[in-house]
């Protein structure tokens, strides 16, 4: 027979930008340990519409851990606190009877929160617009097996390219840092040969961006290696610094932003 | 309704060629002057407004997530086809396009498919070029895999995050082009309907999804690339915002559906918990390489294992039915889709069931595990059994996972000609939302290769013929002042107001799982005369109340996740009824869809070439009326219709 269990959640409404917004309590009975958390935010949502309410908003698509859509911090920890996994990826075995659950949106200066949990992270993607692409218009590719990649050079861009963008790390860091982010598309796309040609002009680009959206400086906490689902690890930034500091002596000499 | 589908002359291999010479240029400087409106951003739309924009072309580009970069299309997983012949295992571009017809069912077209094949080479070197990950073997080079349906090694992989490597690469093509100022994108906007202009589609009505504010737009011509309808079975594998909206809209508006009972049900899903559950989770058919399926040969042993009383592993091996091997010895466990899942259904009919509600079948690694060891396992597959963990709490290298089919895939859409384009002359549909290339089954890994082929190497031709052959001084003529802009736009908003106004007592989402069960039952794995019939009646009802009764809470002019739900239904509720007309129509048992009256001695589906070799396309009348049905007939030149066996 499934479990099933009660539950107090705790959750941040507001109704837009500008609002202050506050924590609200609501009771949740018979949750099966089978479901998904954000499927126990669901059964919220229809107790809430059932009483002529508005449900509470937040943000999710796949609901498998990949497109990076749904961002919210549980009982203090952004996507909750299992670790290496998104909150869609959550199920409520890991949560007891009785249990209070805190519900929040990323909390971040240049994350501003639209509704609820709802949060505004156009400002990584202008990261990635800066520099976060190998320049390789359509009809202007050599054969796929021109050039061998070594395998361990192949695995670790992959490691990189996991990062699914979703603000995790940001979240997580008391300067509001996307650097962990940064770090991860920036390690993908130098590590491989064919992102050598724009290596540096993309770790110039992709920094002075993430500066200007008013992400915060990183000072090495290791908090948004924790949070983040895909184990994109440290390592990654201390790499970023060092392409960083590169470009900046090669474009001191021959500029390239 | 005119279905000319303007296949070029001359021998297949040469059609694509000298029809892209034969077709109209735009020269360079002028096509800054031109405006092309793509609705979409996963593999097909992000593609095609990345290489427009490269190309020279004023692009705006919609989507209704937070990010361009989080279509659906990021879910994929197992991999990409392509006729590389990389293993020099007897691939080649007559044989992926021979593998695809076969796999469809001979219901596709051939001369869509073998350009499909045919650029398929190209979309691993774009994609290599723009520094996706694939895998690769020691020797640095390319390494592939088997999906069902061929009996090459053609699927290009990254992980078990195909789809999420291969829409990063089109995702940063495309963000390269924002920033230059190409692409103007428009994250979370919902498009509500297209506009047309003297017949021709000039524009788009969106709901800013923050705001709730309805805007118009106006370009040279639409591209449609919003993906599947597969939700509109309330679970699928799809992600939640999956809808068929934009492609319904259109619809409505004169754009022909073709095929809409064409779906896909995935044999390898982790089965439904219960009725708390909110979508379906795909284990990618990949697993099928070296994973077994099997069910117990009696219907006490599956009993016991339901009631947790036996242990899977604990069952003999002589008590164990490896029915796809069984059934299937040629291809075994990666027969095709459409056949594995109902193989399992068969099974599960037959009281063999697993899973506490029977309605699952066994996916083992121990063979596997043993002959290869866990090591490699875990390099293939690992994310995927942490995934299966994570979901069921039950580890996959101890016991065997459990799966069951489900619906992932919709072949049927927006009926298009050989340069993609719909009835509504100058929108063009591209993706997942296109009927074109895979008949009546998909073969697994030839989704993200046809997003991707018609994204980079079809769209941006034809788009291009279009526009060179409006002419240089038509570009930009078209605004939103045209009179055809306010009257959409008008119904658009009157739309809204009537679903906030209604005020009744049951939320969007009760209605759309309502509509599910009515369609997975009667329109899902099996179908029959009587059941669709049914099934048409008790939608139509099911419409009438949504529209008496549905309750919209919160405001019009906010985020307003319920009334986006409440339209999306909306339009789902129509189109549902579509699908089982189509499957009414179609006397005849192809591919996923399987009518019950016409099978096989042995329970394989049967074809009737004689009166069904052509694409169903229905043509829209009025809420009220029956929608009119119109046949593009399917002429097969070079392949030789033949029962499609597996044996
Ligand atoms: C779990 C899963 C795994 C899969 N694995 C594989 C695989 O291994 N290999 C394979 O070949 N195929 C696979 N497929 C199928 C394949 O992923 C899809 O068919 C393909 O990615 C669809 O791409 P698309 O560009 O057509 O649409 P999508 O990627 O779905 O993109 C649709 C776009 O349209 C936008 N949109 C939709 N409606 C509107 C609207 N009304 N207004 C504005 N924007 C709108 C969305 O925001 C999105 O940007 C898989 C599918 C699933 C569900
Ligand atoms: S680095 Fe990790 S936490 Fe940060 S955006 Fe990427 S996946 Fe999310
Ligand atoms: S909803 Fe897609 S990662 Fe969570």
């Amino acid at each position: 027979m499934e479990k099933t269990m009660n539950l107090t959640l705790r959750v941040w409404r507001q109704k837009n930008r500008l609002d202050v917004g506050k924590f609200v309590e609501y009771k949740l009975e018979n949750i099966s340990e089978d479901s998904s958390f954000l499927e126990m935010l669901d059964i919220l949502s229809e107790q809430l519409v059932e009483g002529g309410h508005e449900p509470v908003a937040f943000d999710h698509d796949c609901r498998e851990g990949i497109c990076g859509m749904c961002s919210m911090t549980i009982n203090g920890v952004p996507h909750g606190p299992e670790g290496g996994i998104t909150a869609c990826q959550l199920h409520m075995r890991h949560f007891h009877d009785g249990q209070i659950i805190t519900i929040e949106p990323w909390r971040a200066k240049p994350f501003p929160v639209i509704k609820d949990l709802v949060v505004d992270r156009t400002a990584m993607d202008k990261i990635i617009q800066a520099g976060g692409f190998i320049t390789g218009r359509a009809g202007s590719a050599v054969d796929a097996n021109a050039m061998p990649i070594d395998k361990q050079t192949a695995d670790y861009a992959m490691d990189a390219a996991a990062c699914i963008g979703c603000g995790a790390c940001v979240a997580a860091c008391p300067n509001a840092s996307a650097m962990l982010f940064t770090a991860a598309k920036v390690a993908h796309m130098n590590s491989l040969p064919q992102g050598k040609a724009e290596k540096n002009r993309r770790s110039l680009a992709m920094v002075t961006t993430m500066d200007g959206e008013g992400f915060g400086g990183c000072t090495n906490i290791g908090e948004c290696e924790a949070a983040c689902p895909k184990g994109i690890p440290l390592d990654m930034i201390a790499q970023l610094n060092r392409d960083y500091a590169l470009a900046q002596v090669k474009n001191f000499f021959q500029p390239v932003l | 309704m005119n279905l000319d589908s303007k296949i070029p002359e001359g021998p297949l291999e040469s059609k694509w060629s000298s029809h892209k010479f034969n077709m109209k240029l735009v020269n360079p400087a002028n096509r800054r002057k031109y405006h092309v409106i793509v609705v979409g951003s996963g593999l097909a739309g992000g593609a095609a407004a990345a290489s427009l924009a490269e190309q020279g072309y004023n692009v705006s580009c919609f989507c209704y997530q937070d990010s361009p970069r989080r279509a659906h299309s990021i879910a994929a997983q197992g991999g990409i086809n392509a006729a590389k012949n990389y293993q020099n295992d007897g691939d080649s571009v007559k044989r992926l396009f021979y593998d695809t017809v076969k796999g469809g069912d001979y219901r596709a077209r051939e001369a869509n498919v073998y350009r499909l094949a045919e650029v398929s080479s190209d979309i691993i070197d774009q994609c290599v070029a723009q520094g996706v990950p694939f895998a690769r073997e020691y020797g640095g080079y390319l390494a592939n895999r088997s999906f069902g349906g061929a009996q090459v090694s053609r699927t290009f992989y990254a992980r078990g995050q195909t789809g999420q490597q291969l829409l990063l690469g089109a995702y940063a093509a495309l963000s390269k082009q924002i920033g230059l100022g190409k692409v103007k994108m428009y994250n979370r906007h919902e498009m509500l309907d297209v506009v047309k202009v003297d017949g021709h589609a000039k524009g788009i009505i969106v709901r800013n999804m923050i705001s709730g504010e309805i805007s118009k737009h106006a370009g040279d011509c639409v591209v449609l690339a919003t993906g599947g309808y597969g939700n509109v079975f309330f679970l699928s594998t799809n992600a939640q915002g999956c809808n068929v909206t934009a492609a319904y809209r259109a619809h409505k508006r004169g754009a022909g559906f073709a095929n809409p009972c064409y779906t896909q049900i995935h044999p390898t899903c982790i089965p439904v918990h219960g009725d708390q559950q909110s979508k379906l989770t795909l284990m990618s058919e990949s697993l099928r390489n070296d994973g077994r399926v099997w069910a117990p040969k009696d219907k006490e042993t599956a009993k016991q294992i339901r009631e947790g009383k036996l242990n899977a592993n604990d069952v003999p091996e002589d008590a164990r039915d490896y029915f796809l091997e069984r059934k299937y010895p040629s291809f075994g466990n990666l027969a095709p889709r459409d056949i594995s899942s109902r193989a399992a259904k068969e099974v599960c009919d037959d009281g063999r069931g697993i899973a506490t509600t029977g309605l699952g079948v066994f996916l083992d690694f121990r063979d596997a595990i043993a002959r290869d060891g866990k090591h490699a396992i875990e390099e293939r597959y690992g994310n995927l059994f942490e995934m299966y963990e994570c979901i069921t709490g039950d580890n996959p290298y101890e016991t065997p996972m459990m799966i069951f089919p489900a619906v992932h895939y919709t072949m049927g859409g927006l009926w298009v000609d050989y340069n993609l384009e719909s009835t509504i002359p100058g929108m063009f549909v591209g993706g997942e939302a296109n009927f074109s290339d895979h008949g009546a089954n998909r073969l697994g890994a030839s989704a993200l290769m046809q997003g991707l082929a018609d994204g980079y190497f079809v769209l941006p031709y034809t788009v291009g013929n279009y526009l060179g052959e409006q002419g240089v001084a038509a570009a930009g003529q078209v605004t939103t002042d045209h009179p055809a802009f306010a009257e959409v736009e008008a119904d658009v908003k009157g739309r809204i107001d009537k679903l906030m106004s209604i005020n009744g007592t049951e939320s969007p989402r009760s209605f759309h799982k309502r509509l599910g069960n009515i369609v997975w039952e009667k329109c899902g794995m099996a179908r029959s005369k009587a059941g669709l019939e049914e099934a048409i009646q008790e939608i139509q009802a099911l419409k009438k109340e949504f529209w008496e009764n549905v309750r919209v809470v919160g405001d019009a002019d906010s985020l307003n996740p319920e009334l986006e739900r409440a339209g999306r239904v909306a339009d789902f509720l129509e189109f549902g009824e579509l699908m089982c007309r189509d499957a009414l129509m179609r006397e005849e048992s192809c591919g996923g869809h399987f009518r019950v009256e016409h099978q096989t001695d042995d329970g394989e589906a049967k074809r009737d070439d004689e009166n069904f070799t052509f694409a169903g396309v229905w043509e829209y009348k009025g809420d009220e009326t029956v929608p009119a049905l119109h046949k593009e007939p399917l002429i097969y030149e070079n392949v030789k219709l033949v029962t499609r066996s597996y044996k």
